[in-house]
């Protein structure tokens, strides 16, 4: 039988740039599962992961992990941040500028602990060689690895990362991927991570959680979420779209709002311009740092937007480019 | 010279006490959710504001062996704090106070949130969050305050004056000693005071602003 590690039932009014809104969630984790939290800004990601830290209190609701009571508005039990065994990864990394790499691990310890975790850790994160240096010093990804290791360090049940690797290339983002990847298996961690990377979350998630407007509107494994009603392809791609241009090399242009609205046209009038609906284009699909080009139909396109969060899938035929919710 | 020595004495002390006093009550107002905190805010600003003889007269009231407070001390305490050197500490500690709180605050709110916050999901209590990681960040805040404060007790009047009553060797510090000499025509008198105070804070201000920018070109450094 398996138990939940993570009980939450929380409600909090928002006060966002677009009025109050409520957030309102309930969901459990078990134990050792990496949680994403997806969803478009202003949902309320962030507070979730501030509440379950103890840095925001709800207005109502139940928080529990391991078996331990962290908040219950109806008990009046509320448990410090500091006393709740919570490692957090803020999105501004959030290191102390005044102690070098070593001693912002080192602060994580608690009385009398063994100071060879923090060696152990700065040689998981490839951080030794930095260790005498301050963070105002380091680069957006060296910084990022001394704030994963310091809250590894920090021993926690429950590791909150926010937004980590928003800031950083492609290449650090893989890299760092994998320590994450790493440290959250090596110390057996449950994880919640919020991001907005649709390749991130497929390859760091076992399970995701869609976010909008404060309620959370998905629940599941990344594929079930992502991909809809797509079955029997077998290969699947999840990327973004950067452009979309005709195939025909004389027109030789981007797809444009005049040119998409006769492509429109011709779609629900087919005599209007006949011509349109036989043209082919070329979608072409950011995937991780690879650009993927994709030929599809006047039909295929409709509603696919520069921009768009795609799923490309390739089955049998040719691969299509399904829109994301 | 005893003007000047005792000058540097009250400086000395009020700066002292003042940083003990300010850096908690910075701490509180910068952090805490207490409502009324603008009000304590407001008084700890009004020396700012108002003209040192008021506050100076207000004190010599209070502590005037006349009146409830003043009484209380002389009789239970045995303290006069009345032209004696403790009541011009005290009078200096509040007409001085903003100019120690208000950098020390002013370094706290420039400091990111995440910070503190860090430290408490690392499972750190305030006191060591502000020992270790608080205090060490904004040292130049700190600094200010304390040369701030420094040079104000210096050159405070209109307080020692009311509180003080001008007592040589007592409560007559220089900034006194300058106006009395100059009443009794004694210009050359006056002038090595006022040169000593003058080449004194001159040297000391610009040392403050030599340490900052050394501060802030480390702080771009590390």
């Amino acid at each position: 039988m398996t138990t939940n590690f993570l009980t939450c039932r929380a409600t909090k009014m928002l006060h966002t740039a677009n009025g109050n809104q409520p957030l309102d969630v309930s969901f459990e984790l078990q134990k050792g599962r990496l949680l994403t939290i997806y969803g478009p800004s202003g949902a309320g990601k962030t507070t979730l992961l501030r509440i379950l830290a103890g840095l925001t209190d709800l207005d109502a609701g139940h928080i529990e992990t391991n078996g331990e009571t962290w908040r219950d508005t109806q008990r009046k039990i509320h448990v410090p941040a500091r006393k709740r065994s919570v490692g957090m990864v803020f999105q501004d990394f959030a290191l102390f500028p005044n102690l070098t790499v070593k001693e912002n691990l080192e602060f994580a310890l608690q009385k009398g602990e063994d100071r060879r975790l923090v060696t152990e850790l700065m040689e998981l994160m490839e951080l030794s060689s930095l260790q005498d240096i301050r963070p105002g010093r380091l680069s957006g990804g060296q910084q990022q690895r001394v704030a994963l290791g310091r809250a590894i360090a920090r021993r926690p049940g429950l590791l909150l990362l926010d937004e980590p690797l928003s800031a950083l290339d492609d290449d650090m983002r893989n890299k760092l991927q994998e320590h994450i990847l790493q440290a959250h298996r090596q110390y057996q961690l449950t994880t919640i991570l919020v991001s907005h990377s649709l390749p991130e979350i497929f390859r760091l998630s076992d399970e995701v959680i869609c976010l909008e407007e404060g309620r959370i509107t998905k629940k599941g494994a990344p594929a079930t979420i992502f991909l809809r009603g797509s079955a029997g392809e077998q290969l699947t791609l999840p990327g973004e779209i950067i452009e979309i241009i005709p195939s025909d090399p004389s027109a030789d242009r981007t797809l444009e709002a005049p040119f998409a609205s006769t492509v429109e046209g011709a779609l629900t009038n087919p005599s209007s311009d006949p011509d349109a609906l036989q043209k082919t284009f070329i979608v072409s699909v950011l995937c991780a740092n690879l650009i993927v080009p994709v030929i599809a139909t006047a039909e295929e396109i409709k509603g696919l937007n520069k921009g768009q969060k795609v799923m490309i899938t390739s089955g049998s035929f040719h691969p299509q480019i399904i829109p994301l919710k | 010279m005893a003007p000047l020595w005792l000058s540097f004495k009250l400086s000395l002390i009020t700066t002292a006490i003042l940083l003990l006093i300010a850096i908690p009550l910075a701490n509180w107002l910068a952090y805490s959710r207490f409502r009324l905190k603008l009000v304590a805010e407001a008084v700890i600003s009004l020396p700012l504001v108002l003209p040192p003889t008021v506050l100076g007269f207000y004190l010599l009231l209070a502590f005037s062996p006349s009146n409830a407070f003043g009484k209380f001390l002389d009789q239970w305490l045995g303290i006069r704090l009345v032209f004696s050197f403790p009541g011009l500490v005290i009078a200096s500690l509040l007409y001085s106070l903003p100019f120690m709180v208000n950098p020390i605050l002013a370094g706290f709110r420039g400091l990111p949130p995440s910070l503190r916050e860090a430290a408490s999901t690392l499972g750190k209590p305030g006191a060591v969050t502000l020992v270790k990681i608080l205090l060490p960040n904004i040292r130049a805040s700190l600094l200010t305050g304390i040369v701030l404060s420094f040079a104000h007790t210096l050159g405070e009047f209109g307080v020692v004056l009311m509180i003080g009553g001008n007592i040589p060797g007592k409560t007559r510090v220089a900034s006194l000693a300058i106006y009395d000499e100059v009443q009794s025509m004694n210009y050359h008198a006056a002038n090595r005071y006022a040169l000593i105070l003058f080449a004194f804070s001159f040297t000391i201000l610009l040392g403050v602003y030599l340490i900052n920018h050394h501060f802030s070109k480390a702080n771009a450094l590390t």
